[in-house]
């Protein structure tokens, strides 16, 4: 089982590292191919270990090398195949080979080919790192790693403006909640003595509350950076500037849950602070409303997705804050699947339209995009939560487990929430495939994408259509590991009126949303209609005006001191006393240059001059020598 | 009156400041190597003074030394002193200065 | 009392040698002063009982090295007064004297703590010239040997600089060329 593990993990490395060798040369078929292959060969591995953990072979645990070992600190670079794992990696090898496919079609007139897949897969194996490390020391390394591969990738086109501005707008936000990862890594290691899971989790209880509630919230913050959770969920809608099968695998599948998936992994820490949890449940039903009320009105295809999948995110934390960690694994999971193929279906619509992201400048598109139509349709209704569909095994659960946990208010906040999702779900459906043929307004002539990229996108589809039925088989592998807590609603009736009123909600949310968007009457919308001089719409279409505060409050005075600092203490303390040195060495040697007549009489004269100093300075040692004992006698009396 | 090894130092030190002074005023090249041989030889003096009141050869045997290498010193000097001299005509030290910086 | 009176007479007497060597404004007298001072040194190797480095001191110094000396002087107009512009002359005396008072500061005032032992102490019962050459035949034979070489080096370089068509090799050149040359010299002197 160690070969297994060693390919899921390896692979992408070596994927990486080929592709990275032509990165410099024109664009070569051949490197997709072999980045895609070996993507594949790490799912394969990973089924293989999936199977093995399935059959109770047990947790497959391997130290490949000794990493650091300093006094009493003691890291290897240890890797475990664990329930939880395997479920991410599953997760993680299976989007990235579909991606992977995918982008051998999408990226084919791009110049940047080779490069793309070198990124590609070495974001996968910072991933495999992330879930597969046995310490919080391999999964900070992880971390960072997808932080890096995730600022190449949306800054893919660095030739744009914007393309970098959100590369860095990432990095720098995912910066800022590392050091509170880092600060929690700390704690852990000051209090517990470890960073392996199993005796740092072990040490845990022993320890003072008030200790492990900040640990817990330090971790989190770190978390809520990965997972764009409010306030620091400004860069997943920018990052959508990256290429969309990147937006597909990173800002939707994997990287964002990595967040989740801490949690989930911490969960002996955060059983023993229900409070950090409670506090992360509230603010992952914000950060659903929230987002999904962004989504209601944005105008740019990639970002109501990313809005969607934050607003999932939301739901996620919701569940995990909320003890059910299980549950929010499994939507995590059942997210991926669904949330990647709608992304990989927008990437299909905007091959189509060269680039276009507003969908009412679409329309129709149904009748040359069927098979797309029919994959984003299932993967909404996946989203929105119909039965029999994935989403609505996990989502429904989850508000389940708000109501059984009888947290009313946070069940109202995602209720509501999972009708704001079908509608703007089924908004963007309505307005991209339905309707009037807008598009041939714009001179556009659409076209299906490639066969392979649509077959490459099918286990996604499966996968996204019968998630739901694998609930009780992952229930009982996960609950190896995690907190076995089933949400049952006691009373069947009201389990029945609960169910039924979700699916009729959610339906008329999706009916709503096909009546106003789908009709022939809609135009693009040019800033003159009702709706959209409304101060919500402008509030929501401004994103509550966050950005904008962030430009103004905290880009703009740190501008301001930057540069009071460049011009004060770098300009005249730090360069000044660099030039000055500089200024002393070039003026004496520009004195002593005359020194260097050439004329031999002269340098004689120095030289006696030199033989004068040096024996001046025996002089002084051997004095200082003889009379040493005097002097430090003198010196001590003076207190020095 | 006994004289001691510091009389004879001095007088070391004596000769010695005049070979300096020699080094520094000459002009003339010739002149200037006559210099360098009193340098030499009042250090000479103080090994072979040294030698005798310490009861120690190693003085002596530096002395040696040091005539071996002024006469190896003179024999290469006078040669380039000689070249020189065929090439500019002249053997004075300020028309020597193609090392100016 | 003998001591005494040698050694003041000579101190002063190699000190006026010296004196006139580097004031002088004939090169001939100063070249006459030196060997005179070489002389008069060699005197003080012989009260210090180093009969065989003063042997030396007369026949090297006084003798080879003032000879060549006295062979370079040839080629350059000695009659003629050596011209000298002189610069600050204080700067000159200062420099020395502070040289010669710190150098008797280290060594008079000693600064070099006592302990010195004789390395190679001198043998009773035998003469020095005997002494000498037991110790720079044993301890400092390499040394020695390295001096000979310095010392052959230094014949040859004398001879490449000093010589006339050093460039030349007559091994490498045929029977023609030599008779060239032969002939060209040969004009110079009829000539």
């Amino acid at each position: 089982m160690e070969l297994y593990l060693y390919i899921a993990l390896f692979a992408p490395l070596v994927s990486s590292l080929f592709s990275a060798l032509f990165t410099a040369t024109p664009k070569k078929m051949f490197t997709g191919v072999v980045a895609s292959g070996l993507i594949i060969s790490a799912l394969v591995s990973s089924i293989v270990l999936l199977v093995h953990i399935l059959n109770g072979g047990g947790v497959v645990h391997v130290e490949l090398m000794t990493w650091m070992e300093t006094g009493d600190l003691y890291i290897p670079f240890g890797f475990v195949v664990d329930e939880v794992s395997v479920t991410m990696m599953m997760v993680v090898t299976l989007v990235s080979s579909v991606v992977h496919v995918y982008s051998v079609g999408y990226m084919d007139h791009d110049k940047g080919f080779n490069r793309f897949f070198s990124y590609l897969s070495a974001f996968v194996f910072s991933m495999m790192v992330l879930v597969m490390s046995d310490n919080f020391a391999g999964l900070f390394i992880g971390w960072e790693g997808v932080g890096l591969c995730s600022w190449l990738l949306i800054g893919f086109w660095y030739h744009k403006e914007s393309a970098t501005w959100a590369a860095n707008e990432a990095f720098i936000m995912n910066r800022i909640a590392d050091l509170g990862m880092l600060i929690g890594l700390f704690l852990i290691y000051w209090h517990t003595g470890t960073l392996q899971y199993t005796e740092a989790f072990a040490a845990m209880p022993s320890l003072n509350t008030e200790i492990v509630t900040w640990i817990g919230i330090f971790l989190f913050i770190g978390a809520m950076g990965k997972s764009a959770q409010f306030p620091l969920h400004t860069w997943l809608a920018d990052a959508m500037e990256g290429p969309t099968p990147v937006s597909a695998l990173i800002h939707a599948a994997t990287m964002v849950t990595a967040g989740v998936y801490l949690v989930v992994r911490s969960s002996p820490l955060f059983d023993l602070i229900p409070h950090v949890g409670l506090f992360i449940a509230s603010l992952g039903a914000f950060v659903a409303l929230f987002a999904a009320s962004m989504a209601l009105v944005n105008r740019d295809m990639k970002r109501i997705i990313a809005y969607s999948t934050l607003s999932q995110l939301g739901y996620m934390f919701v569940a995990a804050g909320l003890g059910a960690y299980w549950v929010a694994l499994f939507h995590l999971m059942a997210h991926a699947f669904f949330k990647a193929l709608l992304f990989l279906g927008a990437g299909n619509v905007m091959h189509a339209m060269h680039d276009e992201l507003d969908p009412f400048k679409m329309g129709g598109l149904k009748k040359p995009m069927k098979w797309t139509f029919i994959m984003m349709t299932l993967a909404s209704v996946a989203l929105a939560g119909i039965y029999p569909f994935a989403g609505f095994f996990s989502k429904d659960l989850i508000l389940e487990v708000a109501f059984v946990e009888h947290h009313f208010i946070l069940y109202t906040v995602l209720l509501f929430t999972a009708g704001l999702t079908a509608f703007y779900s089924f908004r963007l459906v309505a307005l991209i495939f339905h309707g009037e043929e807008r598009y041939k307004l714009f001179g556009v002539h659409p076209h299906e994408a490639y066969k392979f990229m649509l077959i490459g996108m099918s286990p996604l589809l499966l996968l996204a259509i019968i998630a739901g039925s694998f609930k009780m088989t992952y229930f009982e592998m996960v609950t190896a590991l995690l907190p076995a807590t089933e949400y049952h609603i006691h009373s069947h009736l009201t389990f029945w009126i609960m169910t039924i009123g979700t699916q009729l909600f959610v339906g008329l949310s999706i009916l709503y949303a096909y009546k106003k968007y789908a009709n022939s009457s809609i135009t693009v919308p040019n800033g003159t209609s009702k709706m959209e001089n409304s101060f919500v719409y402008k509030m929501l279409f401004n994103q509550y005006y966050i950005p904008y505060l962030y430009q103004e409050y905290f880009v703009k005075p740190y501008r301001e001191l930057s540069t009071v600092f460049w011009e004060q203490v770098d300009m005249k303390i730090v360069d000044a006393s660099v030039d000055g040195i500089a200024g002393i060495v070039y003026g004496t040697g520009e004195k002593t240059r005359a020194m260097q007549s050439g004329n031999l009489s002269t340098m004689l004269k120095w030289m006696v001059a030199g033989t004068v100093g040096l024996l001046s300075l025996a002089v002084v040692f051997g004095l200082a020598a003889r009379y040493s004992g005097e002097i430090k006698t003198i010196l001590s009396g003076l207190g020095v | 009156m006994e004289i001691g090894l510091n009389h004879y130092l001095a007088l070391s030190a004596i000769l010695f400041s005049i070979g300096l002074v020699g080094v520094m005023r000459r002009k003339n090249l010739l002149l200037l190597f006559l210099a360098t041989e009193i340098l030499l030889n009042s250090v000479n003096i103080a090994f072979a003074a040294i030698s005798h009141y310490y009861g120690d050869l190693t003085g002596q045997m530096f002395a040696f030394f040091v005539i071996a290498i002024a006469a190896s010193e003179v024999a290469v000097g006078l040669g380039l002193l000689i070249v020189w001299h065929k090439r500019h005509g002249n053997i004075d030290l300020d028309t020597m200065s193609t090392m100016r910086g | 009392m003998f001591e005494a009176i040698a050694f003041y007479l000579f101190a002063f007497l190699t000190i006026s040698m010296f004196y006139i060597a580097v004031t002088t404004q004939q090169a001939l007298y100063a070249l006459s002063a030196i060997a005179a001072g070489m002389l008069f040194i060699s005197a003080f190797f012989f009260i210090l009982g180093a009969d065989f480095l003063g042997a030396v001191q007369i026949i090297v110094y006084s003798g080879a090295v003032m000879a060549l000396y006295a062979f370079g002087m040839m080629f350059f107009d000695t009659t003629r007064e050596v011209k000298e512009k002189h610069g600050n002359s204080m700067i000159v005396l200062g420099l020395s004297v502070l040289v010669a008072f710190l150098v008797v500061v280290i060594f008079a005032v000693p600064l070099v703590s006592g302990n010195i032992t004789a390395l190679y102490p001198i043998v009773e019962g035998a003469g020095n010239t005997q002494e000498v050459g037991m110790v720079l035949f044993t301890k400092y034979l390499v040394p020695f040997e390295v001096a000979a070489i310095m010392l052959l080096v230094a014949m040859v370089a004398g001879i490449v600089l000093a010589g006339k068509k050093m460039d030349l090799s007559l091994t490498l050149m045929n029977e023609a060329q030599i008779r060239d040359m032969r002939d060209e010299e040969n004009k110079k002197v009829l000539s």
